[in-house]
């Protein structure tokens, strides 16, 4: 029998049972759909991060004591990590840097007006905070290096912390208690949202000489910063900075440069470091949908088991007509790999409607990957294959005088 | 010297090996000549089927000859064999053994599917199918399903499909065996008519009425010819 036939004898034979074809492609459309949807899933939370760094801003550089190595500081006293100092000299002595700024926070309760909001991100920094951050005051001001200088009990609210308080514009002027400091609100920031893991919006913004003073116990030391940021006048000139104030600061130490005693971060890095998790992410679902295929397969080849053994009589008479071992092989093959092709297609279908919906219901995005629906309709098509050969063979190797008296 | 389409010389089958041996043909000389009607009759367990197994090329013999208008197909491989079945053999079974999903004319194009010395076009095919389906009475049946015919009209189904390539030889295991009388006698009246039309017919049947249709009649016992009437006689119409 020509191979074209074959194939059509073998769809014939799928046709006759429809409701059972359908049951058995179930396995392979969940796994190939299951391939689709988990890979635009990861492709989609990928995206999420590299866009969420992106806004980092493309110059910015992220200086911190290597908090890996479990401190630092032997020469130090009773220092653990950068100083204020540090953030001095930084924009002292570097060359081509466009802004610098430094962290050192607290969580507090803040008060104003009659709310009470507990547990807020407190940030002291300097006043080239809205520079590094790319981050404008909405009405008001930010804070000045006079109030870094003087530790003003000044504050800049969060566009949420203002709305939460006061109902936002009004909170200008107004008096607000933080832990049992008093302050006076001296500007609001704009909107921005939530960036990696920082929600802008809901945390107060006051001078890093206050925190140092009110906030911080003694033993940490009293101008200890956890973070500076240092932004870079020109992107190609990252690395150059990057080695500055590596320099600058092994020397402020007296630190042997091999000791890498501080991590740099960069966006780059950071998209980098991400990719690698998502990475093992992405292995894992890829194993979950590959064994969700390798499911389906063995769904079929069951499906044929059965289908050969029902079939006995069929295939008796068949070879009785004069089908040659080849042609009830080729048959049953060709019914499996057709099942698995269909089941292929529909589940390319179904991932693609499936990442879809995953992407509208807003807890994931998802992006498809296009080469996920060649890749995952080429592995149903193997598993029509691998696990349609075994059924076949034994279709073929039955006898016919057997076969025939079974109806 | 006779037309013999079929030459059996000193053909034996035995299933199993040593003690549990079973001897179902034991060094079998048969002759058939193109042209007749022959019956085997013979009790269960006398080497009836075993004898249309190896007649239907389904099955080897462990010994002796076995020659199909002049060709040996007693050392064929199973490849070959379905060709020659495709071929040269026509299957009538007791239980008409239609595929109960496919229209009369499917199941009467199977054959043709398998043919592989002559294939035809798929128009081709049809047009056979149908022909053969005309020929045996159902020209108005082509496409039902065997559900919607009855026993006789499934049995004809079944005997267009054996005709449809043209066989050697038509193998008909009681082919009235599942029939009412009458119907029965239609399919008998149908094998006679293929008979009168020069078809080489071998029937099983253990009703001596059926058997009397056949111009010759042989009967086996525990796996031999124990008699053989009628030799060379046409068939007797009744």
């Amino acid at each position: 029998m020509s191979l074209l036939r074959t194939i059509k004898v073998a769809w014939e034979g799928l046709a006759l049972h429809k409701g059972r074809s359908l049951l058995t492609t179930l396995g392979v459309i969940i796994g190939v759909a299951a391939v689709i949807v988990m890979l635009a899933v990861s492709a989609g939370a990928e995206a999420e991060i590299a866009d969420q760094i992106n806004t980092l801003g493309a110059n910015l550089i992220l200086v911190q004591p290597d908090y890996g190595r479990g401190g630092f500081g032997k020469d130090s006293g009773d220092r653990y990590g950068l100083s204020y100092g540090d953030v001095q000299a930084i924009a002292e002595n570097v060359a081509g840097i466009h802004g610098v700024s430094a962290e050192q926070n607290t969580t507090q309760d803040v008060r104003g007006g009659d709310v009470t909001l507990t547990e807020i991100s407190i940030v002291g920094t300097t006043p080239g905070f809205p520079a590094v951050r790319e981050y404008q005051v909405a009405s008001g001001r930010f804070l000045t290096q006079e109030d870094a200088d003087q530790a003003n009990r000044v504050a800049v609210l969060g566009a949420g912390i203002a709305g939460e308080l006061f109902g936002g514009e009004a909170a200008l002027g107004q008096r607000i208690k933080i832990g049992t400091t008093r302050f006076t609100v001296v500007g609001i920031m704009e909107e921005k949202g939530v960036v990696g893991n920082t929600d802008f919006d809901g945390r107060v913004y006051i001078p890093i000489t206050v925190v140092f003073e009110r906030f911080v116990a003694a033993k940490f030391g009293r101008d200890a910063v956890w973070l500076i940021y240092v932004s870079a006048a020109d992107r190609a000139d990252l690395g150059g900075v990057i080695a500055e104030v590596t320099a600058l600061l092994n020397r402020r130490y007296d630190i042997d440069p091999a000791e890498n005693a501080f991590t740099m971060m960069t966006q780059d890095s950071i998209i980098d470091a991400a990719a690698s998790t998502t990475e093992s992410f992405r292995n894992l679902l890829a194993w979950v949908a590959a064994v969700s295929l390798m499911v389906g397969g063995i769904g079929i080849m069951n499906i044929m088991l059965v289908s050969v053994t029902e079939r006995t009589g069929e295939i008796g008479l068949r070879q009785a007509l004069g089908a040659r071992p080849r042609d009830v092989q080729l048959q049953f093959l060709f019914e499996a790999i057709i099942l698995s092709l269909l089941g292929g297609l529909v589940g390319v279908f179904a991932g693609i409607g499936g990442s879809y919906l995953f992407g509208q219901l807003g807890t994931m995005r998802t992006e498809i990957v296009p080469l996920s629906i060649p890749v995952a309709f080429g592995a149903a098509a193997l598993v029509g294959i691998f696990f349609g050969y075994y059924p076949a063979v034994k279709a073929a190797q039955l006898d016919p005088i057997e076969a025939l008296r079974r109806d | 010297m006779a037309d013999y389409l079929i030459e059996l010389t000193g053909l034996s089958r035995v299933y199993g090996r040593g003690d549990v041996a079973v001897h179902a043909l034991r060094r079998v000389d048969l002759r058939i000549e193109r042209g007749e009607f022959l019956a085997v009759m013979g009790p269960s367990g006398s080497g009836k089927s075993t004898l249309m197994n190896l007649l239907g090329c389904l099955d080897r013999p462990t010994a002796g000859r076995y020659l199909l208008g002049g060709e040996d197909i007693s050392r064929l491989s199973r490849n070959a064999l379905a060709g020659v079945r495709n071929r040269k053999i026509g299957f009538v079974f007791q239980s008409y053994k239609l595929l109960p999903r496919l229209t009369a004319l499917k199941n009467v194009l199977l054959p043709l599917l398998y043919n592989r010395s002559e294939p035809l076009s798929e128009a081709e095919c049809r047009e056979r199918a149908a022909a053969a389906l005309e020929s045996v009475g159902l020209a108005g049946r082509v496409q039902h399903r065997p559900n919607e015919l009855s026993g006789g009209e499934q049995q004809r189904v079944a005997i267009a499909r054996a005709l449809v390539n043209r066989p050697a030889i038509l193998l008909a295991d009681e082919p009235t065996g599942n029939l009412d009388t009458q119907s029965g006698g239609g399919i008998m009246d149908l094998l006679h008519r293929l008979h009168r039309d020069g078809a080489t017919i071998v029937m099983v049947t253990h009703d001596p009425e059926v058997a009397a249709h056949a111009g010759r009649v042989i009967h086996l016992r525990d796996g031999l010819v124990e008699r053989d009437d009628g030799n060379g006689k046409q068939g007797v119409a009744s």
